[in-house]
């Protein structure tokens, strides 16, 4: 068991630091997000369940906390997203844009 | 009766995580979270609205875990993938904002199908409008709509549509 939890914790870590440095090395905001959100969840994920383990008092309480993180986790990095490309960041050269209707077409009109 | 079933769902929601907060199953402790629970859900009762689409049935039920084990395997998928593109010096991404169609009609379906789009291989919602959804994509396999949907959201719209109305 507190091995098991060992080796969350330093999954965990390992996810935690390759976020970083995807946000450090992605080209633009949405890419960054990408990086940022994916990797934060899964490390945030194994280092709290790798907490509950090496000490099993407090495992359902990790397992509550595991969930309110995936469940708000997506929502925040989806409004930066939303409120980025409002805002017209400019996006890495070469994105593909297919969209039948433009999701602004409100606010431009 | 729909008012009451999302009345009681919510009821049970913020019960489990009474006890998993308080982490007994003393008996005082129970009352205590049931009353508490009930005033809650009673202030919230507008919100409740969101889990009347929750269908239950025994072929919903059996699916929830399915549903998450299903979520579980792509998240890990997804955070291999994007950590691999991340330490790759040559950085293999090809981004794109695409539109999805999707079936399903419930606010709650939606939100949980846009939360588990996110967290998905390289994918990432930016917005839900009635029944397209946006999302920016790391690597765009597909460009036009039928095929997007089929590549990013159709594993878990064929589960949620059982388990949601």
């Amino acid at each position: 068991m507190e091995i098991a939890g060992q080796v969350l914790v330093l999954i965990g870590a390992i996810f935690l630091f390759l976020g970083s440095l995807g946000i450090i090395r992605m080209p633009d905001v949405f890419n960054r997000l990408q990086a940022g959100t994916k990797a934060t969840t899964l490390g945030a994920l194994s280092l709290i369940i790798g907490v509950g383990l090496m000490n099993t008092a407090f495992l359902w309480k990790a397992i509550v906390l595991v969930v309110f993180v995936v469940l708000t986790n997506p929502i925040s990095s989806s409004t930066i997203a939303r409120a980025s490309y409002k805002m017209k960041v400019p996006m890495f050269k070469g994105t593909i844009k297919k969209m039948e209707e433009s999701f602004l077409e409100e606010e431009e009109k | 009766m729909r008012k009451v079933k999302g009345f009681i769902l919510l009821w049970l929601f913020t019960m489990i995580a009474w006890v998993l907060g308080t982490g007994t199953f003393r008996i005082d402790e129970l009352v205590t979270g049931l009353v508490l629970s009930f005033g809650v859900v009673v202030l919230f009762a507008s919100f409740t609205s969101l889990y009347r689409d929750i269908k239950i049935t025994p072929k919903s039920i059996v699916l929830m875990p399915v549903y998450l084990i299903v979520f579980l395997w792509e998240m890990i998928k997804s955070n291999i993938d994007v950590a691999l593109r991340v330490i790759n010096p040559a950085m293999p991404i090809k981004p794109g904002v695409v539109q999805l169609k999707t079936r399903l009609h419930s606010p709650l379906a939606k939100l949980i199908l846009a939360n588990s789009i996110t967290l998905t291989p390289g994918t990432l919602t930016m917005d839900v409008k009635d029944d397209s959804l946006f999302i920016h994509w790391i690597d765009v396999e597909a460009e036009n709509i039928e095929e997007a949907t089929r590549k990013v959201g159709w594993k878990f719209e064929r589960i949620l549509k059982e388990i949601i109305q």
